[in-house]
C-alpha cells in the first residue's frame, strides 16, 4: 500500500519486509535495488529480495533485536541513491484475447475500455523489470498504464499456462510456467524464461526491459 | 536402490529446502514436516539435510533392490517390512528383495498426514541450485522435477550402512513438544503488516475459532474455511516477498496459509505468519481436520525456534550415545 512513511514488518521469524513510501516509481525501485545490494552484505541476511517498491530480507537466523535491524534499514533507505542497472530489451509477440486470454472480458468490464484500447495501452510502453518473484523466472514489471489496472480475482485460478500475459491490480506480467494465479489473463506469448542449468538460471534480471508486440487480437 | 511399487500420487523427493534462489523467483520447496525428515536422517546417521521421500497418499509400497538401512518418520502409518510390523520413528535394515508397505495413517495421540522414508546416505538425486528438493512449478530438482511414479527407482547414498543400525527410535516431536487448543492442533502466529486492516470481530474470530483444512490444501498452500475475515477497507497490495507460513486473505475472506511450495512473492493482504517453529504442525494436519491459531510475540517465536533446534540436538546426542555412530558434521 502507498503510505507517507516507509513501513517495516515481519513475516514470522523467517523474514522482514520493508516497504517504500509514496507512489510506485522506477526511481524508488532503483533505490530499492541499492538497498538490496547493501543489505545483502549484512551477516544476519540470507537473501535480500526486491519486490515492487519493497524489499524482503530473509534471515540466516532471526535477529534477537528487531529494532536494531529496522533502524539500520530505515537509515540506509534515507541514504540510498537510485542504482542505475544497464539491461537488455526483450521483445515478446503476444496474442491478445481468445482462449489464451480468458479474462480479457473482465478487464474490459472493469476499465470500461474496448479490447482494442486495452491492447493498445498494454502494448505501448517499454516495461522495466523491477523484480523477479512468484515462480522461477517470473518478472514483475513497472510502467503499466493505470487506465488498464484491474483488481486481482476474488478467487485465484488453480492453473494458468506458461506464457500467460496478465494484469493484477496496477501491474502486468508474463507467467514463466503453468501454475495458480490470482491475476487476469489477457493474452499469451511463448518464451523460455528459466532454465536451471543456465547461469544465471533466469532469462531476465532487474534492469532489463520487456516490450509486448501485438501479434494478433482475438475479439 | 529402491523401486516404487505403488501409483504414488504426489510423493516427492524433498530435503530441508532450497536457499538462495528467491532472486530468480525460486521458492524454497522442502519437506512439509522438516522435523520428521531431519529426525529420520539423524536416525540413520545421515546429515540432517539429506533428501528423503515425502509421502502424502497411502498405501505406499517400495521394494529394496539391495540391502539398505531406512527409517520411516512423520505419520504413524502401520509400516510393515514383508508383513512384519515396524515401529514408527525407528531404524531398520532391509534385505534385498524385501517390500516396505506404508498403510493409512493411524489415529491415536497424533494423527498426521505425511510420512517420510529416509534411506542410509540420503536419497541420491542430483543437487540442482543447491538442493535436492522437487521444485514442481519449475519442474526441476528431486526425480526429474516431478512427483514419483510406479516403476521409478531411487538410489540410496550409502546403502552399505545396512547392517549397522536397527531398532533404535525417537519419540515424535508432536508428543515431546505438543501444542493444542480445545483438542485441535495449534500453531503460533505473528501478526503481519495488514493485521490491523481487519475488523476487530474478524481478528477475534481468527484467534478464537477453529479453521477447517479444506480439500484444496496441498504443498503450495492450505486453504482454510471458517468465518469470512473482513477487511475494514479493501486492500490492493504491491507484490512483495512472502515465505512459507504467511497467511494471505484473498477478497473472499477465507485464509490461505502458504506452505513449502508457495510462491516466493504475492500480493494478497497478510493477516499473520505461522511461525517457522510451528509450520510442521500445519504441514501434518490432515484434510478435513481443524486447527487453531495462537497469537505470539517475536521473543516467543524466536524461543520456539530454539526449542526445535534443542530437540534436534538432543535427539542427535541420544542417538550418538546409543549407536556409537560418528557423524561427519
Amino acid at each position: 500500500m502507498s503510505t507517507h512513511e516507509a513501513t517495516f514488518s515481519v513475516l514470522g521469524t523467517t523474514a522482514a519486509l520493508f516497504e517504500a513510501p509514496g507512489a510506485m516509481t522506477l526511481a524508488a525501485q532503483q533505490r530499492i535495488w541499492a538497498l538490496a545490494r547493501e543489505a545483502q552484505t549484512w551477516p544476519e541476511v540470507r537473501e535480500a529480495v526486491p519486490g515492487m517498491n519493497n524489499l524482503m530480507l530473509t534471515f540466516v537466523r532471526p535477529p534477537r533485536h528487531l529494532g536494531a535491524l529496522e533502524a539500520r534499514l530505515r537509515a540506509q533507505w534515507e541514504r540510498a541513491q537510485p542504482l542505475q542497472l544497464e539491461g537488455r530489451v526483450i521483445e515478446l509477440p503476444v496474442v491478445y484475447g481468445g482462449s489464451g486470454g480468458p479474462h480479457m472480458a473482465d478487464v474490459v468490464a472493469h476499465t470500461g475500455l474496448t479490447i482494442d484500447e486495452v491492447v493498445e495501452l498494454h502494448s505501448s510502453p517499454l516495461y522495466p523489470v523491477y523484480a523477479l518473484g512468484s515462480h522461477p523466472g517470473y518478472c514483475y514489471l513497472g510502467g503499466m498504464d493505470p487506465r488498464i489496472a484491474t483488481p486481482r480475482r476474488k478467487v485465484p485460478v488453480l492453473s494458468i499456462p506458461g506464457g500467460a500475459v496478465s494484469i493484477g491490480g496496477a501491474q502486468t506480467g508474463v507467467s514463466a510456467s503453468a501454475g495458480p494465479s490470482g491475476w487476469n489473463t489477457i493474452g499469451s506469448t511463448d518464451m523460455c524464461f528459466f532454465d536451471p542449468t543456465r547461469d544465471p538460471p533466469a532469462l531476465l534480471q532487474p534492469g532489463d526491459s520487456i516490450r509486448f508486440r501485438v501479434e494478433k487480437v482475438i475479439r | 536402490m529402491i523401486e516404487i511399487l505403488s501409483n504414488s500420487a504426489l510423493a516427492t523427493v524433498q530435503d530441508l529446502g532450497r536457499e538462495g534462489g528467491l532472486r530468480w523467483g525460486v521458492g524454497t520447496s522442502g519437506a512439509m514436516d522438516p522435523l520428521a525428515l531431519a529426525a529420520g536422517n539423524l536416525l540413520l546417521g545421515n546429515e540432517e539435510s539429506a533428501a528423503g521421500i515425502e509421502i502424502p497418499v497411502f498405501p505406499f509400497r517400495v521394494r529394496f533392490a539391495e540391502d539398505c538401512a531406512f527409517a520411516v518418520t512423520g505419520a504413524d502409518c502401520a509400516a510393515t517390512l514383508d508383513e512384519r510390523p515396524l515401529m514408527p520413528w525407528s531404524t531398520y535394515a532391509a534385505r534385498a528383495g524385501q517390500v516396505l508397505n506404508l498403510g493409512m495413517p493411524q489415529g491415536g495421540a497424533w494423527r498426521a498426514a505425511r510420512a517420510y522414508l529416509c534411506l542410509a546416505g540420503g536419497v541420491d538425486v542430483p543437487c540442482v541450485l543447491n538442493s535436492r528438493s522437487t521444485q514442481l512449478r519449475g519442474a526441476f530438482g528431486g526425480l526429474e522435477g516431478r512427483a514419483l511414479r510406479k516403476g521409478d527407482t531411487l538410489r540410496a547414498g550409502a546403502p552399505g550402512h545396512a547392517t549397522r543400525a536397527t531398532g533404535i527410535g525417537l519419540v515424535p516431536p508432536a508428543l515431546v513438544l505438543p501444542l493444542q487448543v480445545d483438542g485441535c492442533p495449534a500453531m503460533r502466529v505473528l501478526p503481519a503488516a495488514e493485521y490491523e486492516g481487519y475488523t476487530a470481530a474478524s481478528r477475534e474470530a481468527f484467534w478464537t475459532t477453529a479453521w477447517k483444512v479444506t480439500p484444496q490444501s496441498d504443498r503450495y498452500g492450505y486453504r482454510l474455511s471458517g468465518e469470512a475475515l473482513e477487511p475494514i477497507a479493501a486492500m490492493e497490495m504491491r507484490s512483495h516477498g512472502i515465505v512459507p507460513g504467511v497467511i494471505q486473505v484473498p477478497p473472499g475472506g477465507q485464509p490461505i496459509v502458504q506452505m513449502r511450495d508457495a510462491q516466493p512473492s504475492g500480493g494478497y493482504p497478510k493477516l499473520g505468519t505461522v511461525i517457522e517453529a510451528d509450520l510442521w504442525r500445519l504441514g501434518q494436519a490432515p484434510i478435513g481436520s481443524r486447527v487453531r491459531f495462537i497469537q505470539t510475540t517475536w521473543d516467543e517465536a524466536v524461543a520456539a525456534q530454539g526449542e526445535i533446534r534443542a530437540w534436534l540436538d538432543e535427539s542427535r546426542r541420544l542417538l550418538e550415545l546409543r549407536q556409537g555412530l560418528r557423524y561427519a558434521a
